[in-house]
């Protein structure tokens, strides 16, 4: 089987590649949000954190 | 009926968060692992089918992406379950950041479904009972996630949440038992059967690779969300500060 004839998929290119290419974005997509979303998370944390210690600090 | 206390313990969303942590590693390697195999031999080694030539290698996306997204909902019907009758929050957890992979999972098992059925049934979509019902599974993930989004305080959201997962279980069956009830374009089953499975092993064994990768993956990816949202949900206990002001993750 040739790389031309593999990518042809016998002339189903557009519905084969296009299931896989969706599949690859889509969980790609799911598994990488999760990761940007924690590094948010703990970013507003640490400021939230910070204010409170600050406050803290100016109470006593 | 009430749980032993060491079940609480290791429930805790603290023991989770660190439990979880050690265990990501090695599910994303093992999905990564069978994900490889699977699409090699599912791409490169298992043969054209007599009838539908290329086309079927669809298959390898669009049914384990199907069965994902039945078993995410069960999987998240009983945690809410358990987190309704028991009072575990990392059962409620579960529940809430399971929903948009299986909405991932549904979303793809219809849109690839669809690519199928154009050059094999000659048209994208029907208003069957298996797609429809396919349709009804992914405005109940939608609807879920809207509903939780909705409700501020996180205890009622997840009485709310369960209950809508609880009562959306009678689809499951139906969506399964769709193409023997009813008259449909949509093929029976090929592998879930009381009967031996009606494939050839060389086709059906990247299937089952395939199956088994896509389960790996979602346990990665929801130890991940989890971890995120742990943070967020208890951010007013000692540990959650400890972790985030020392740097470590």
């Amino acid at each position: 089987m040739s790389v031309s004839e593999f990518f042809h998929m016998g002339g189903y290119a557009f519905y084969v590649w296009s299931s896989y290419g969706l599949a690859l974005v889509v969980l790609g997509w799911i598994m990488i949000s999760p990761v940007f979303s924690k590094k948010a998370i703990i970013k507003e944390l640490k400021i939230k954190y910070r204010q409170q210690e600050r406050q803290h600090q100016e109470d006593v | 009926m009430k749980l032993p206390a060491i079940v609480h313990k290791f429930s805790s969303p603290k023991n989770f968060y660190i439990m979880s942590g050690k265990m990501i590693p090695w599910f994303m390697w093992s999905f990564l692992l069978s994900l490889f195999v699977g699409l090699y031999y599912g791409l490169f080694v298992a043969p054209p089918d007599y009838q539908q030539g290329e086309s079927y290698r669809i298959m390898y996306i669009h049914v384990p992406a199907a069965w994902m997204s039945m078993f995410i909902y069960m999987i998240m019907a009983v945690s809410a379950a358990v987190g309704l009758i028991w009072r575990i929050k990392t059962a409620d957890l579960m529940a809430s950041v399971s929903a948009p992979i299986g909405a991932a999972f549904t979303f793809l098992a219809l849109v690839t479904g669809s690519l199928w059925g154009k050059p094999m049934w000659g048209t994208y979509w029907v208003w069957d009972a298996r797609l429809t019902s396919e349709l009804i599974l992914l405005f109940l993930y939608l609807g879920f996630i809207a509903l939780q989004a909705s409700i501020e305080d996180p205890r009622n959201a997840a009485r709310a949440g369960a209950i809508l997962l609880i009562v959306g279980v009678v689809n499951i069956p139906i969506i399964h038992y769709s193409v023997e009830w009813w008259s449909t374009l949509h093929q029976g089953a090929t592998v879930a059967k009381f009967d031996k499975p009606s494939m050839h092993i060389s086709m059906l064994i990247p299937l089952l690779v395939l199956a088994t990768s896509f389960k790996l993956y979602y346990v990665a990816s929801v130890l991940m969300r989890a971890r995120g949202e742990i943070l967020r949900r208890e951010q007013n206990t000692r540990w959650v500060k400890e972790i985030v002001t020392g740097e470590s993750s």
